[in-house]
């Protein structure tokens, strides 16, 4: 703890991150709660949840800095942890659902009943559970990393030929969700969700929570990588990142390293996931697709890699863009990202924490 | 009935494997007939060019020695067998009392004792002086060690000390990265140290190193023989002269001649190989 707190003193940028979360943990509720609707300063329920939906992406792009900024592993499939968690979720509020869907069958989900099931596949059982899926939130993710960080990190498999292999994971996953047989809802995915927890999901009170919840999700995470990085742990991470063969011939063993800081990152993703999902109402494999990967590069590439408020920072204003440009000149949205990434590459390799940083000194 | 090579350990009745015995009698480090390390009859080759051909060398316990050999004639690549880096096609590698080197990886190699240093000097760039040292501190270095890590006083004095000794006291809190190329060697050394291995293998450590920080490399190698074993291969003929007790050339990866300086400056096949009859 004593060292958690020595490494905040000095991380000036981490300092601003938590206190405005602290501040939109108190000010959101509020001016969406009790400043009532269409006076001057009200919170639409709209704005809150694509404000929430801005927090999961930064927690998410906290997770791809811990492993690119800190570890070097340029990884170009985190949305598939993102998905994966965002898929767990979504199956505990289908099963919540029961028999309020369109078919009214009391046990399967809509889609299901249109595809002519009888029952429900043995991997949905347990997601009535609220625990069991929260459970999942964590262990799905974590468990696909963990089998293919081991194979990868043993495998001594690194630099472009990880981040190719990555890729290759979200979008073989895609293909995979994709189709109705996996009983994942197939290109629909799962929407159509009513309530978690007892809780109608449209209520302004629960956009609210959810809201809270995330960025209560991304200060906890940001705490915990924060943590991460300055102990010995993260400094062996940067080992590894600047000198691989170097860190060996000191005894420390590089693959498990990889692994946990992978597996870590995952849940992470996962938890980024299962927030957005109640927020925006439908995940579905779309989520999965390999640009969506690329798109959180360059919001860590933005903001500035190895800070992880950089990162945050990053996902908030490219984010942000992208709502603003998706609707007032929509075809211009991939030419800007592409732009961004190259002038970010070529002018910025610090991202716009190192300008700020530059700026100063 | 023959069987294939892999499984023929498995016949053997009073083979012990390593992964049932407990990694502390593994580590220990007492020598018979005080030889350090034994490399008996290593063979590698790369694309049927022979880098090591049925090499032996033995390292006795303590002492300085000196390996020299024109390029090409396998001195890194003795190194990356001893350390685990690369694999002989045959032969032997014993550390201590029959630690057998093949069978470990790379850290493995590094936690039983022994430590190398590159010929280029390859320190963490982006970390401090006192960060590169922390690095290098001989402790549990398995992961879950490694989150809960904290430096006790014992240790800090430890790196105190080294710091002393490699003269980067003023330097502690720079990024090694900043540092001058000979400070960078001296860094490396020092995180040798903070190793405590048994056994030094120092590639070519004062390449690039002005005259005075090569005196100075030279005090500190002598010093640390002794307590340990240090073996250094070098191209600098003044100054293995200045340091070596023990010499031994290598020529087309096998040995070519073994003594004092002098007795191998002497040798008729040694001149011939250096100078080129």
């Amino acid at each position: 703890m004593g060292l958690l707190w020595a490494s905040l003193r000095r991380d000036r940028g981490g300092q601003v991150l938590l206190v405005l979360l602290l501040a939109a943990i108190i000010l959101v509720p509020l001016l969406n709660l009790a400043v009532p609707a269409g006076a001057p300063g009200h919170l639409s329920a709209y704005t809150v949840a694509l404000l929430g939906k801005y927090l999961c992406f930064a927690l998410l792009a906290v997770s791809v800095d811990l492993v690119w900024g800190y570890c070097g592993i340029l990884t170009l499939g985190h949305g598939a942890f993102f998905a994966l968690g965002g898929y767990a979720m979504g199956m505990h509020l289908m099963r919540q659902i029961g028999d309020r869907g369109v078919y009214g069958h009391p046990v399967l989900p809509d889609f299901m009943v249109f595809l002519d099931w009888e029952s429900l596949p043995w991997f949905w059982h347990g997601f009535d559970l609220f625990p069991f899926a929260m459970l999942m939130v964590l262990a799905a993710p974590g468990l696909l990393a963990l089998v293919f960080g081991f194979f990868a990190f043993r495998s001594r498999v690194n630099g472009v030929y990880l981040s190719i292999i990555t890729q290759a994971l979200t979008f073989a996953l895609m293909l995979a969700f994709f189709r109705n047989e996996m009983g994942f809802g197939g290109n629909n995915g799962l929407t159509d969700f009513k309530d978690l927890l007892g809780f109608d999901l449209q209520s302004e009170a629960m956009r609210v929570s959810l809201f809270v919840a995330s960025a209560l999700a991304l200060a906890l995470g940001f705490l915990a990588s924060r943590y991460l990085t300055v102990t010995r742990f993260g400094q062996v991470l940067n080992a590894v990142r600047d000198a691989e063969g170097r860190t060996r011939f000191l005894g420390y063993r590089v693959e498990n390293y990889q692994l946990f800081v992978w597996v870590f990152s995952a849940m992470l993703a996962g938890v980024a996931g299962a927030l957005y999902v109640p927020q925006v109402g439908i995940i579905n494999p779309n989520e999965f697709s390999p640009l969506n990967s690329i798109e959180m590069v360059v919001w860590v590439a933005v903001g500035g890699r190895a800070t992880l408020y950089g990162a945050a920072l990053g996902a908030l204003l490219v984010n942000y863009a992208k709502t603003f440009l998706t609707s007032a000149a929509p075809e211009a949205w991939l030419f800007f990202l592409g732009g961004l990434f190259v002038v970010v590459t070529l002018f910025l390799p610090q991202g716009l924490v190192g300008l700020l940083r530059r700026s100063r000194a | 009935m023959k069987l294939p090579t892999p499984l023929r350990p498995f016949t053997e009745r009073d083979r012990v494997f390593d992964a049932l015995v407990p990694p502390a009698q593994r580590v220990r480090r007492q020598t018979r007939h005080g030889t350090i390390l034994h490399v008996e009859d290593v063979t590698v080759s790369f694309d049927g060019f022979k880098a090591l051909d049925a090499l032996t060398l033995y390292i006795y316990e303590g002492e300085l020695r000196c390996i020299i050999g024109p390029n090409g004639a396998g001195k890194t690549t003795m190194m990356d067998v001893i350390t685990a880096k690369t694999r002989p096609d045959a032969g032997q590698v014993f550390f201590g009392d029959g630690i057998d080197l093949l069978r470990l990886s790379e850290p493995e190699v590094a936690q039983v004792g022994v430590g190398r240093k590159f010929q280029k000097p390859t320190v963490f760039e982006q970390q401090s002086v006192w960060d590169n040292l922390v690095l290098a501190l001989h402790s549990d270095k398995r992961v879950w060690a490694s989150v809960w890590f904290r430096l006790a006083p014992a240790q800090r004095e430890q790196i105190e000390q080294v710091l002393e000794t490699i003269g980067l006291v003023a330097e502690r809190s720079r990024l090694a990265g900043e540092l001058s190329h000979g400070q960078k060697q001296w860094l490396e050394i020092g995180m040798l140290l903070l190793q405590q291995p048994a056994l030094l293998l120092v590639d070519e450590p004062v390449a690039g190193m002005s005259g005075h920080e090569m005196e100075q490399t030279a005090e500190l190698l002598t010093a640390l023989a002794g307590e340990r074993s240090v073996v250094v291969v070098e191209h600098d003929m003044e100054f293995v002269r200045s340091i070596a007790r023990r010499v031994t050339v290598l020529h087309q990866g096998a040995v070519l001649a073994e003594g004092s300086m002098a007795e191998v400056q002497q040798d008729p096949r040694v001149i011939e190989v250096y100078l080129g009859a």
